[in-house]
């Protein structure tokens, strides 16, 4: 009983330190800036949703957001396209050199994306890709193609090779045993890999903030565009900031009954 | 039908699975491969069935050379030891799948599902998921899969071995029945000697990758060609005792004695080893022509309705298998008996040179 309460105890604490900057934003999200520079409230006395207004009819804030969705979802589909079969081949045949292409794979993971962005702002310039939603899903392939080929494989891998065998027997063909039998059978898999995929290129602000002008800018990039001369805009950077976890929280209620297994690259 | 290995091997990492196999199997009976587990009966099976390429040789299917080609282009319907099932889809599609995959009609589908169903006693089940269902229900189902397609080859790898015993006898019993209806070549695989028997037809007995014996089953029972061949188709082991002959008598082990009478009679004076399955070792003196042999009690192991009696004769290790429970302490001295019509006489080469049994 003692125990249990203890416990109880030290998860409130955590929970509480975790969620007070969180709070913390959605508190100065709903207030005025003079009411924010003004004295310390614990909660809105006087809230006013100015701010979320702003942002939903100011296309230059909510075109942030549509721009990061598209890179992200095209992002998302890149991944999972090339890394289902990557995977596939990497799970189930051994050719020439697997294993080290399998670990180079997540050597790509190794270089900070600062050492990337110069060659890719280079690259992109000359041919034409800059300020396109492409070219930002396409940079972010560099670092979530091999994930997702780290997580899928451990998923497959937990797949008896019977079944395929069984499959081909029966004849089936191996693009329709993927799709209809093998897909299904690794769903939460791919969901776990999408989520990662979806997870990186949501936060990345390097890549997105370099290669993309006004087209394609996403939201961190609007964010940290503020500054104006009257000041910081400090009540409509937090609702901007409520904003953006929204989706990140969405996507991870979808996946949290797999989501230990995706941290484990499906090795559990 | 017929499916003819032609000096096949199969080599994995240097290591040899199948060494050099020439086998013809026809669909006139049950083919059972009997071998002990690592004998190569799973690699020989992958190889029929065309998951796995041979090293070299050629294997022909009804006269037509398939080496090499895909096992989606071949006729085969295989049944594995684990239960293989496509685990998203219900039992129902599971057994349409390969006739879906033939692109027959949907009337025509569903009645060779419910048929091939109702014959494994799975019709009650068909809206279930695989995982819903006991081992026994999801073999069935695999079998069932197996079954629905008029395949040339049946290939069954150790189907029933993960079954409880209760399930497995029920399965032999009616696989029997299908496998008669079947006009297809149905090669099954066992570790069991019992399971080989009870099937009957044809049978292969392997070890480390070659075939040492084929024939029929019973025959084969009644002839293991060398002293490998009735080890294996031997449960529990074979026993064996060296001997030699000498003036139409035979001194074996320590200090047994019998008479070179009846089958023996054409043994010349020589050295030899003599086997004798378990089962024709006694506790009771039982006939009046049977030797005595004085051994101690390692082990009395009671298995359902009869006792395995481990002893120690001299150091020769033998085995008595006998109907009922009996105990017998360890370390007692006892007497068993043998009857000298019951032994198998090999050379030191270990070829069969007499058994009890006629050759018709």
């Amino acid at each position: 009983m003692m125990k249990g309460r203890k416990k109880t105890i030290a998860l409130a604490i955590y929970f509480f330190l975790m969620f007070l900057p969180i709070y913390w934003m959605l508190n100065m999200s709903l207030r005025t800036n003079a009411d924010i520079l003004g004295a310390l409230t614990i909660y809105p006395a006087d809230p006013t949703f100015a701010n979320y207004i702003k942002i939903f009819t100011d296309s230059s804030w909510y075109m942030g957001y549509v721009n990061s969705i598209i890179y992200v979802t095209i992002n998302m589909l890149i991944s999972l396209t090339v890394a289902l079969p990557a995977a596939y081949a990497f799970s189930r045949y051994r050719f020439v050199g697997d294993t080290q292409v399998f670990f180079w794979l997540l050597t790509n993971r190794m270089a900070p994306a600062a050492v990337f962005a110069l060659p890719f702002f280079q690259l992109y310039s000359t041919i034409g890709l800059m300020d396109t939603h492409i070219a930002v899903a396409l940079a972010h392939c560099l670092f979530n193609v091999p994930l997702a080929v780290w997580i899928l494989e451990g998923f497959m891998s937990g797949i008896p090779r019977e079944i395929d065998e069984t499959a081909f027997i029966d004849g089936y063909s191996l693009p329709r045993f993927f799709i209809t039998i093998f897909i299904p059978l690794i769903r939460a898999g791919v969901g776990v890999t999408a989520f990662f995929c979806f997870m990186f290129s949501w936060v990345e602000l390097l890549f997105a903030r370099t290669l993309t002008i006004t087209n394609a800018k996403p939201i961190q990039s609007v964010m940290t565009r503020t500054i104006s001369a009257t000041g910081m805009d400090w009540g409509l950077l937090a609702a901007a900031g409520v904003l953006t976890i929204v989706p990140g929280a969405l996507v991870i209620w979808f996946v949290r009954n797999h989501m230990a297994k995706g941290f484990a690259l499906g090795r559990v | 039908m017929d499916i003819v290995l032609d000096s096949v091997s199969k080599i994995v990492n240097g290591e040899t699975h199948i060494n050099n196999i020439s086998l013809k199997i026809d669909s006139s009976a049950t083919n059972v491969i009997l071998g002990h587990t690592l004998a190569g009966k799973t690699s020989l099976l992958r190889l029929m069935a065309g998951l796995d390429r041979p090293t070299s040789g050629r294997i022909l299917l009804s006269g037509k050379d398939v080496t090499g080609l895909f096992v989606r282009k071949r006729s085969v319907a295989m049944v594995y030891q684990q239960f293989v099932n496509y685990p998203s889809i219900t039992v129902y599609e599971n057994i349409a799948s390969p006739l879906k995959m033939i692109g027959l009609s949907k009337a025509d589908i569903d009645q060779k599902v419910r048929k091939a169903a109702a014959i494994l006693h799975i019709d009650n089940l068909l809206d279930r998921l695989p995982a819903e269902l006991s081992g026994g229900q999801q073999q069935r189902t695999a079998i069932a899969r197996a079954l629905v397609k008029d395949s040339e080859l049946l290939l069954l790898d150790e189907p029933l071995v993960n079954l409880d015993y209760k399930l497995r006898e029920e399965l032999q019993v009616e696989l029997q029945d299908i496998f008669k209806e079947r006009k297809a070549i149905v090669v099954y695989t066992t570790t069991e000697p019992s399971e080989a028997l009870i099937l009957g037809g044809n049978i292969v007995v392997m070890d480390e990758g070659r075939v040492l014996q084929t024939g029929a089953t019973p025959y084969v029972y009644h002839h293991p060609a060398t002293t490998r061949v009735a080890q294996v188709f031997s449960d529990p082991p074979i026993n064996f005792l060296p001997g030699v002959v000498q003036k139409r008598f035979a001194r074996l082990g320590k200090d047994i004695k019998i008479p070179m009478e009846g089958h023996l009679a054409s043994v010349p004076d020589g050295k030899y080893i003599f086997g004798v399955r378990p089962n024709h070792l006694f506790l009771n003196n039982n006939n009046g022509n049977n030797a005595e042999i004085h051994v101690e009690v390692a082990l009395a192991e009671i298995n359902g309705a009869e006792t395995f009696i481990h002893v120690n004769h001299g150091d020769f290790h033998l085995v008595v298998q006998e109907d009922g429970i009996h105990t017998r302490h360890i370390g007692a001295q006892i007497t068993i008996y043998v009857n000298p019509c019951c032994f198998f006489v090999y050379n030191e080469a270990g070829q069969l040179l007499a058994s009890p049994f006629p050759s018709e």
